[in-house]
């Protein structure tokens, strides 16, 4: 599905990522795991298209696609979606007026027929069970006054609605209490199929507890500096980043572990 | 597509011209062109009084060129034809007397007239360059008591209301382009609303400037009796022209005791070229005067069009505990300039007034909001509400805010609230990550922007206005 090679990128001419390479199949979740400052918001925003972002190297290959040739909307449209960390608010603008656009732009590039605001407020009931979200937050504008979990909640909600091929979750767990995280992350495994395939970027090992992936991959200054199944999460919680970072402290793990 | 490209396939769908015979007099203004026009219409003779009062008042005033924010050549006054009536019978006893030329155009603007396709709920008196050419639905609101005529119409058959009311709430002198407009005004729509009735209809005028010499220097008086409403439309469009045209319209409008008018303009008017060349000069004035107690008269206006835009639709609150409301978007881009914005004078008790103001500038424009709040020493308990939002575009446009706030009575309060903001990329690319194209998340942000607005508009004019906003800024951004 995603297949990332020697990727480089930039922001204000300095270089964040330093040669990355992934490849993601249907099916799968992949955690990218890391330090600040480690590349790994930048590798979701790149791979969404944000305009701040400069490509400097390498190549992004999505469904037999040159990735990084589209738009971000044409992106968004393809199937690719961001959960973002910081989600963005948009005032005077309905979520639901705002959620039936995106989906109905969807519905015109796959050549179906758009639906109408009471036939979308049908589906909309039924995807807002997947993240617990009541009505009222439907016809509020899209994330203004909602709360840190509310924001999380709501870009799973968007998910829910979009019905992604990659969703990538840019620390999708960052200020959400327990509770929150485990109905986020419920909703976040109610979305998976066997046909599409999730990136979690996350600084902590606890969101992958509810999330559980098939392949962690850890980044430090830019590239992957070691990779493995789950328990390797666990390894980095008992050990911290400094493990990998800085082999000097901890002793016996070498940058280019990552085979 | 690049941001040159995105703007060049823009277009100003109602930018034709009509080929059509027209009854023209000559260029200029003297005492002699207003005899004309009289003669031209069969006006009675105070009417030719109250021209001439006019016209000899104005050649005494400046051009207000100074205070406002905006920039204009010289306008060669003696240069402007201003009549201009498209040939036909003087006096039509059906639709079906109107030119079909003149009934096509219409319909190309979306405004049918002819009975089998006029517009259901709303009745319309369309003006081409100086003249109405129809008006639907007038013996249906006749049944109801509700006169809606052209002006001229007006003067011809209901002159005794005509002279009540005309020039009572924008008096002749007011100000220059009033003053000119008194003087050569040569159509425009009357509406009387009869005590206690309710209009079944929404009354609307649809204004289209198609001579390029002409002016159009039209007249709107809309008087409520005791306890009546109307909800009142105002649509208005040009032909693209290299060169710019004057419109210097006067609308007054009158409400009795416990008597409602909403008002509501989507102008469209040509806006000239990205360079600037071409375009309208919208210098207009509109003003309301809430007579009665509990009147209540709501401006709102949605302004797109013109080279220039220069009005302040306003409201005399004369009436104890009546209201004055004002809501207005205002998109400049290009090099489109607005000065705009209101006046609430609070002269009776416990009136209030609520402006919500949102501009809009995009391109190379300059969108200035300028408005007045006056509480008159008796105004006992007055309250105003002020709320001023700018939105810029891109970074070499405009946007300001001039308020006047002058207050002689302590029981009042006056709150003004402002705001200036941007798009942001953020917001942008958020939109854009959900699969929207840029012109429809700018669109939506606008949108947004304008909700408060939008929500006062009558159904069909707010989808309108939605429509038009999207296709105005198409392309400037990016």
């Amino acid at each position: 599905m995603l297949e990332i090679r020697n990727l480089h990128a930039a922001i204000n001419g300095n270089e964040i990522l330093k040669g990355i390479n992934l490849t993601v199949k249907k099916g799968e979740i992949h955690a990218i795991m890391g330090p600040n400052g480690s590349g790994k918001s930048t590798l979701a925003k790149v791979l969404a298209g944000h305009p701040q972002y400069e490509v400097t190297a390498g190549e992004v290959i999505y469904e037999g696609k040159n990735l990084l040739e589209l738009a971000p909307d044409e992106r968004a449209r393809e199937g690719v979606f961001m959960a973002f960390q910081y989600p963005i608010e948009i005032p005077g603008v309905s979520n639901a007026q705002f959620l039936r656009l995106a989906y109905n732009e969807k519905r015109k590039h796959l050549g179906e027929e758009e639906l109408d605001p009471l036939e979308f407020k049908d589906l909309l009931k039924e995807r807002a069970k997947v993240v617990e979200m009541d009505a009222s937050f439907m016809t509020r504008s899209v994330n203004e006054g909602f709360s840190g979990g509310e924001k999380k909640r709501n870009e799973i909600l968007q998910m829910a609605v979009l019905e992604p091929k990659l969703a990538v979750l840019d620390e999708t767990d960052s200020g959400l209490d327990i509770d929150a995280l485990r109905v986020v992350a419920g909703g976040v495994n109610q979305l998976l199929t066997p046909d599409n395939a999730i990136i979690v970027v996350t600084h902590y090992q606890r969101l992958l507890n509810y999330i559980v992936p098939d392949y962690v991959h850890v980044l430090a200054g830019g590239r992957i500096a070691r990779e493995g199944g789950k328990e390797l999460a666990l390894e980095l919680e008992s050990k911290g980043y400094d493990w990998i970072t800085n082999p000097n402290v901890a002793g016996s793990a070498n940058l280019n572990a990552a085979s | 597509m690049s941001t040159a490209e995105l703007l060049s396939t823009q277009e100003y769908k109602y930018g034709f011209v009509t080929d059509i015979e027209s009854d023209m007099i000559p260029r200029g203004l003297t005492e002699d062109t207003i005899r004309l026009i009289v003669e031209k219409k069969n006006e009675p003779e105070w009417m030719l009084e109250f021209r001439l009062k006019a016209f000899r008042h104005w050649l005494t005033m400046t051009e207000p060129k100074h205070w406002p924010n905006i920039t204009y050549p010289d306008i060669d006054y003696q240069n402007i034809i201003y009549y201009s009536a498209p040939k036909q019978k003087a006096t039509k006893a059906s639709l079906d007397e109107v030119d079909p030329e003149l009934l096509r155009t219409f319909e190309k603007l979306g405004i049918p007239l002819t009975e089998q396709k006029q517009l259901a709920g709303v009745a319309v008196d369309a003006v081409f360059d100086s003249v109405s050419v129809a008006t639907t639905y007038k013996e249906k609101l006749k049944k109801h008591g509700v006169i809606f005529c052209s002006f001229t119409e007006a003067i011809r058959d209901y002159p005794e209301l005509v002279k009540k009311y005309l020039g009572s709430v924008v008096p002749t002198n007011d100000n220059f382009f009033a003053a000119l407009n008194s003087a050569v005004f040569s159509d425009g729509s009357f509406c009387f609303i009869p005590k206690g009735v309710r209009c079944p209809m929404e009354l609307s005028t649809y204004f289209r400037i198609n001579n390029s010499e002409s002016g159009q220097f039209e007249r709107t008086l809309i008087v409520a009796e005791e306890g009546s409403y109307v909800s009142y439309l105002e649509g208005c469009t040009a032909p693209k022209f290299d060169r710019n045209q004057l419109h210097a319209a006067v609308v007054e409008l009158v409400a009795l005791d416990d008597a409602q008018i909403k008002y509501s303009t989507v102008q469209n008017w040509y806006a000239g070229d990205e360079q600037g060349v071409g375009g309208i000069y919208n210098f207009v004035t509109k003003r309301g005067k809430c007579a009665g107690k509990n009147s209540k008269i709501s401006w709102t206006q949605v302004e797109t069009g013109s080279a220039i835009t220069w009005k302040y639709p306003s409201c005399i609150l004369q009436g104890d505990n009546s209201i004055g409301e004002f809501y207005s978007v205002a998109l400049t881009n290009h090099a489109q300039q607005a000065d705009t914005g209101t006046k609430m004078i609070h002269l009776g008790k416990n009136t209030r007034s609520t402006i919500i103001s949102k501009g809009i500038a995009a391109g190379r424009s300059n969108n200035s909001y300028r408005g007045l709040v006056k509480v008159m020493p008796k105004a006992e308990g007055a309250r105003n509400y002020t709320q001023c939002d700018s939105m810029l575009i891109g970074s070499s446009c405009g946007a300001n805010t001039f308020p006047y706030i002058e207050v002689m009575n302590h029981s009042s309060s006056v709150e003004h609230e402002a705001s200036t903001s941007k798009i942001s990329e953020e917001q942008l690319f958020y939109l854009q990550q959900r699969g929207i194209s840029q012109e429809d998340a700018v669109s939506l942000i606008i949108n947004g922007f304008c909700k408060d607005v939008f929500l006062q508009l009558p159904m069909e004019f707010a989808v309108e206005a939605t429509r038009l906003l999207g296709l105005k800024l198409e392309g400037s951004v990016g």
